[in-house]
């Protein structure tokens, strides 16, 4: 029987560009140029590593989001995932966290999965709560924030590093599991690769297509509200010295004078 | 009065410090329960009393630590239903958080992460969160459910103010799904002797230009003159010369202390993320250029190997 992987993505905007809010306080999708998280590259690469140690395989790439995201699609279908599966509708704008996992959980149990893998938080959100929603609503073992991971006879075992320990994890499948960056680089798509991730078929879902509404999701459905969101002031210009042989000295001064010492 | 719930972050019983500024944050919205899970309630009451909490749920079952997370989100529903509580606050730690989004899930309640400031509202509790690397700050509130909200280390400085912190039994049933994940061993990290890294008041920090496992002894040195907790960046841990658990940055550890010293690190957009709100930031880099030097309070601009020792000797003479 062939294992079914899942790998969920986010398409998002670029740290190192402008991120932003639009008018409705959600995040500015046209001020930042879009990607696939890059949290979410070693998603995909644990994927395909543990897709190459199974008999059968097969990988399928997953995102919630604006047309854009087809982007992210094709970037983890040119690292060698098999197909895509892309969740778009205009009523998705403005789903809170909540609403991302249902939309996912629903699009992981159509697609058919014995293992969903996910990055272990978004860049842009930065929640790092969605791989525990969709456990819980998929009624499966959460197995997550691994900095190893390997599948073997249906189990799949892996290394958590917490805040206060480390734990070796076991759990049987089907089960989700997320990824930190500590797990190994993602590989670069070979020139094949981005040939043939144009052919590979990328199926589009929408709400009707999950047996969702729309008011289940999107600005209307959230259950968090942003009130307001300021720009931080830049913070005011400090001292900069050059060392000229007292910088030690003279800094030690400066944190003498904030009664750091 | 309305009651809020606190979910305890404790080793066997030792409350870790955040959990401390959560009771305190608590008391702004209503009249804090704290819920403790797994061994040690009886040695934490009388820290938690001391902050404010009028009554403790203890459930100490072995599902908690035999099984990763789902059984203390059982735990945290009894907790959940048995009070009504007007809010559920919890800690921003990994375990935490992935905690707080199960419970939201399950009782139907939208959820806020990793606030840095929390305040009563007319329509319920407001948060304060730093988005994008800490380039916005944006206040939400949840409008469905009891709001369930984690918050970041370093938000509130804890205030004694005793309450009864009677200790009560919680029942807590496991569901047969929630034994799923079996952690089959634990090791508990090492303890450094240093402050712990996102609870500490000064943090120095090594980069790539501490350039070696055994020149971090540099930082060390600075670090223990003043008290302070040892971060890296990821280049740092990476080429292997710090421990992951020191990682400052979007993929290590976030920290908010009162004074941050960048050594040989660049400043790059992940590494901000994880410490630009602290209050004071101070870094020595040996490029004029480099990104870290937009965030100083003060930068010296030269070579760590020579500033830092300098500065460790004059830290010394100066506490005598
Ligand atoms: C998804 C993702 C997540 C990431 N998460 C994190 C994270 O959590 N934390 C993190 O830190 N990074 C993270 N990064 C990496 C980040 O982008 C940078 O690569 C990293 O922070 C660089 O570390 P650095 O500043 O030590 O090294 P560099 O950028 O190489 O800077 C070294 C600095 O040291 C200076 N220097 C060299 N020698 C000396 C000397 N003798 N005296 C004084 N100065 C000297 C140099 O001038 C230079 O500015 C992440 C990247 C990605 C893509
Ligand atoms: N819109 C989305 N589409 C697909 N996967 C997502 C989406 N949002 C989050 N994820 C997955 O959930 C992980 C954690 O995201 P978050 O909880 O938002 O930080 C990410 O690394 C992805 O694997």
């Amino acid at each position: 029987m062939s294992l079914r992987i899942v790998v969920c993505v986010k398409y998002v905007p670029d740290a190192a560009g402008d991120r932003q809010f639009t008018e409705d306080l959600t995040t500015d999708r046209e001020a930042a140029d879009g990607l696939l998280s890059e949290l979410d590259e070693y998603a995909v690469e644990q994927a395909l590593q543990i897709s190459e140690e199974a008999d059968e395989a097969e990988v399928t790439v997953l995102t919630v989001g604006p047309e854009d995201a087809n982007d992210a699609l094709r970037k983890a279908l040119s690292m060698g995932a098999d197909k895509g599966v892309h969740v778009e509708d205009d009523d998705l704008h403005g789903t809170d966290a909540l609403g991302t996992s249902l939309v996912l959980a629903k699009a992981i149990e159509k697609t058919g999965y014995d293992l969903v893998v996910c990055g272990m938080a978004s860049t842009d959100g930065t929640m790092g709560v969605l791989p525990a929603m969709l456990a819980e609503r998929l009624g499966v073992p959460q197995v997550t924030s691994l900095s190893e991971v390997s599948v073997s006879d249906g189990v799949v075992t892996g290394r958590r590093d917490g805040d206060t320990a480390t734990e070796h994890l076991r759990a049987q499948l089907p089960a989700v599991v997320s990824v930190t960056d500590q797990s190994g680089e993602a590989r670069y798509p070979s020139f094949k690769g981005i040939v043939s991730a144009k052919k590979k078929p990328v199926e589009s879902l929408d709400l009707d297509d999950l047996d969702l509404e729309a008011d289940d999701v999107g600005l209307d459905g959230a259950w968090t509200k942003v009130e307001d969101a300021t720009e931080r002031p830049a913070r005011t210009a400090g001292t900069v010295v050059k060392d000229e042989g007292e910088g030690g000295g003279q800094l030690a001064e400066y944190l003498a004078g904030q009664k750091f010492v | 009065m309305a009651e809020v719930l606190v979910y305890v972050d404790h080793v066997d019983g030792a409350v870790r410090k955040p959990t401390l500024e959560l009771l305190t944050l608590a008391r702004r919205l209503g009249e804090p329960v704290a819920v403790h899970l797994g061994p040690g309630a009886e040695e934490a009451a009388p820290v938690l009393a001391e902050h404010g909490a009028v009554k403790v749920l203890a459930a100490d079952l072995a599902e908690f630590a035999d099984y990763l997370v789902a059984p203390k989100v059982d735990g945290l529903q009894a907790a959940h239903d048995a009070v009504a509580p007007v809010a559920v606050l919890l800690p921003s730690s990994s375990e935490a958080k992935e905690i707080a989004a199960r419970l939201a899930v399950r009782v139907g309640s939208g959820i806020i992460t990793d606030a840095v400031d929390l305040e009563a509202g007319s329509e319920g509790p407001v948060a304060t969160q730093s988005v994008f690397a800490a380039a916005y700050t944006t206040r939400s509130r949840v409008t469905n459910g009891t709001p369930v909200i984690t918050v970041k280390p370093n938000s509130a400085a804890p205030e004694a103010d005793p309450a009864a912190g009677t200790v009560e039994p919680l029942t807590v049933t496991v569901q047969e799904s929630s034994t799923g994940t079996r952690v089959t061993s634990r090791d508990p990290r090492e303890a450094t002797g240093r402050p712990e890294l996102t609870e500490a008041a000064i943090v120095v920090s090594g980069g790539r230009g501490v350039n070696g496992a055994e020149n971090f002894q540099v930082i060390e040195a600075l670090a223990d003159a003043l008290g302070a907790a040892v971060g890296a960046s990821r280049a740092a841990v990476d080429a292997g010369w710090y421990p992951h658990s020191s990682q400052v940055g979007q993929t290590g550890k976030s920290v908010s202390p009162q004074l941050y010293v960048a050594a040989g690190i660049s400043g790059a957009i992940q590494h901000r993320a994880g410490m630009q709100t602290s209050k004071t930031i101070v870094a020595v880099n040996k490029d004029a250029e480099a990104p870290i030097f937009d965030l100083v309070d003060y930068g010296v601009v030269g070579d760590l190997f020579q500033v830092l020792p300098q500065l460790t000797e004059q830290v010394k003479a100066r506490k005598g």
